[in-house]
């Protein structure tokens, strides 16, 4: 069983100007200096282009919602294993302290 | 009139259809599955002679019959072959690809064309495993963690080893997402959720930590090999990069895939208890949900093989914890087995010997993993031969004989000739017999001190190593007796009913073997797979 969804013209050229948007951010953020965190803003600003990517150009936004979890427990699963090893980098104490 | 897909045994030839490459360009999940069964004992075979040897060198100090280099790329080999070809598509890709629709009243897989994919990924990965031991600058002599700094430096073939290693992972990832789709979409309409075959239960949690954690190992390996062609400091310090960034990334997938390896044995094991106990499952939720918690819990404990790295102490705290949170599910299966076998009618045949085998082995493993879990204690016992005995309980205790179970299992269904019962309970008194003389001494000499991976040692470690050595040769005895006995199943007349064991899931309603087409329509009635009433058996 199959089924389609075709989205319009205009929503997807909306989608790809945002994508636009968001990657001359990426570009903006990089001359500035956030410290500790200037992985987590550049992560940031990918994630939500990749959300756009993956709900409109793949779909998932119209797909049931077993997928739209499953995609969200990969997602959740990988930030687990990014974060759980800033239990380990977060904490290190300083060489030769 | 039925075709004779529908009626002439998977292992024999369709008409017009016969030779080698009805087998290798199959796309019957039976036909896979036997491949893949076929491939991973050759490797257990080459596992176990490697293993041999090695144990040979070390029946006394010194130097016996190997230097220390082919010492060290013994136990690479050893640890490569057996953990990528032989245990971790061991009873998922061979019993799971022959099984898995069988029990869930399906017809093939999700994707056959893609599963015979898999397979020839299988191949294509062991072959070029075997390749790197004769290329190159040699075998590769870094272990099978392939640990940096070591392995961007040595001079041996580990490049094309890390490419082996990197296809066998594509191989599992497919098989992975092909049984999940299966176990998805192709349910018999009555087939719900809580009438799924416990061995299902397991595959369906195995394939989910496939998909998922088998990527991570993807990207290590290619990180190694980009390392050693191009020597960008990835985890060089003295480059900007981190070393323990490797550790971490190596065991996100190898610390779940011990899982990989031993969740599909736990599915035999529940499926072989009730079957020989004749009363339903204790706990059938339970253990179903435990399943998934393992999976989902025993991703989270990667570095507690890192205690000693020089990570934070904050990360030994966590990751202490969370290890002892894992032993929880593995426990309530434990449990749940013996709570299944308590006032049982219990035929003590080859299977259930197996499974009780399992149950005991997998607790010595088990239990000595929480010393090794504890901070504090693993400190003393890191890197010793507490190690290796507690691995090789657990996994060869474990996956070994939950492979040795489903073999004497499922044999007479997919062979249709029932094996030689007393050789099966002879082997099962010398497997178990010399298991424990070969690994039982390591856990004491471990906590002597005797470090692992050494081709030499102190004549202190002398009678331990040669009880040990002298287990090897029992074990093996175990190892031909057994095959000796099951290799009677590939003679003679099919004399094997339907159902030998009297068990309760679909697959042992059809023929033995199967045809070559099975269930082309659901079938009618799913009942539940641990309702012995009613259930006879068909020798």
């Amino acid at each position: 069983m199959t089924h389609k969804h075709i989205i319009p013209f205009g929503l997807l050229a909306k989608i790809w100007l945002a994508l636009m948007v968001l990657t001359g951010v990426t570009v903006g953020v990089a001359s500035f200096d956030f410290g500790f965190l200037n992985v987590l803003v550049a992560m940031s600003v990918a994630s939500a282009k990749a959300l756009l990517v993956v709900l409109f150009f793949m779909h998932l936004k119209y797909e049931n919602r077993v997928l739209g979890a499953f995609v969200i427990l990969v997602f959740v699963i990988l930030a687990i294993f990014i974060g759980f090893t800033f239990f380990d980098v977060a904490w290190r104490p300083e060489a030769g302290a | 009139m039925p075709s004779p897909g529908e009626t002439v045994p998977f292992l024999d030839p369709l008409p017009g259809r016969s030779g080698l490459t009805s087998w290798i360009f199959s796309t019957d999940h039976k036909r896979i599955g036997m491949l893949y069964l076929w491939c991973i004992l050759t490797m257990f075979a080459v596992g176990v002679a490697i293993g041999v040897l090695m144990r040979l060198e070390l029946i006394a100090p010194g130097r016996t019959i190997m230097g220390a280099q082919a010492y060290n790329a013994m136990f690479t080999l050893h640890g490569v072959v057996m953990v990528f070809l032989f245990v971790i598509p061991g009873i998922p890709a061979a019993f799971g690809n022959i099984l898995l629709p069988l029990q869930i009243g399906a017809e093939d897989v999700s994707f056959p064309r893609l599963n015979i994919f898999s397979w020839w990924l299988y191949l294509t990965g062991a072959v070029l495993a075997v390749t790197s031991l004769f290329t190159g600058g040699g075998p590769p002599d870094t272990g099978w963690t392939f640990y940096v700094p070591f392995s961007e430096r040595t001079t041996t073939n580990v490049s094309l080893a890390v490419v082996a290693v990197f296809i066998l992972g594509f191989s599992s990832i497919l098989t992975g997402l092909n049984f999940i789709t299966t176990i998805h979409r192709l349910r018999a309409p009555q087939m719900s959720w809580g009438k799924l075959p416990l061995f299902v239960w397991s595959l369906y949690a195995t394939a989910w930590i496939q998909l998922l954690a088998t990527p991570v190992l993807g990207v290590t390996v290619a990180l190694v090999f980009i390392e050693r062609l191009l020597g960008i400091g990835l985890f060089d310090p003295a480059k900007g990069g981190d070393p323990l960034l490797y550790q971490h990334l190596f065991w996100i997938y190898s610390h779940p895939a011990v899982y990989i390896m031993i969740v599909p044995a736990m599915g035999v094991v529940s499926e072989i208890i009730p079957a020989f106990d004749r009363k339903s499952i204790f706990g059938y939720k339970a253990i179903a949900v435990s399943s998934l918690a393992i999976a989902f819990a025993g991703s989270l404990v990667w570095a507690h093989h890192m205690f000693t790295s020089g990570m934070s102490d904050t990360a030994v705290l966590v990751f202490s914890f969370l290890t002892f949170v894992v032993a929880i599910p593995s426990a309530i299966k434990v449990f749940n087995w013996v709570a299944t076998l308590y006032k049982g009618s219990i035929y003590l045949e080859p299977p259930l010997l197996f499974a009780l085998g399992f149950i005991f082995l997998f607790s010595v493993g088990g239990l000595t993993g929480l010393v090794l879990g504890s901070a504090g204690t693993d400190i003393h016992v890191h890197d010793t031969y507490f190690v290796v005995a507690h691995f090789h309980y657990v996994i060869f205790g474990g996956t070994g004989f939950g492979l040795f179970a489903a073999m004497h299992f499922w044999f007479p269904k997919i062979f249709g000739r029932m094996y030689d019962r007393k050789l099966a309970n002879a082997s099962w008194y010398l497997l178990i017999g010399g298991f424990n003389m070969l690994y039982f001494p390591m856990f004491l000499i471990g906590l002597m001190g005797m470090p692992r991976r050494y081709y030499d040692y102190l004549p202190m470690y002398q009678t331990g190593h040669m009880i040990s050595t002298a287990g090897s040769w029992v074990l093996v005895a175990g190892l031909v007796t057994m095959f000796w006995g099951l290799s009677k199943c590939l003679r003679g007349p099919r004399t094997v009913g339907r159902n030998p064991w009297g068990a309760a899931t679909l697959e042992w309603t059809l023929p033995s073997p199967p045809p070559h087409l099975t269930f082309l329509d659901p079938p009618d009635e799913v009942p539940s797979p641990y309702s012995y009433a009613g259930v006879k058996r068909d020798a």
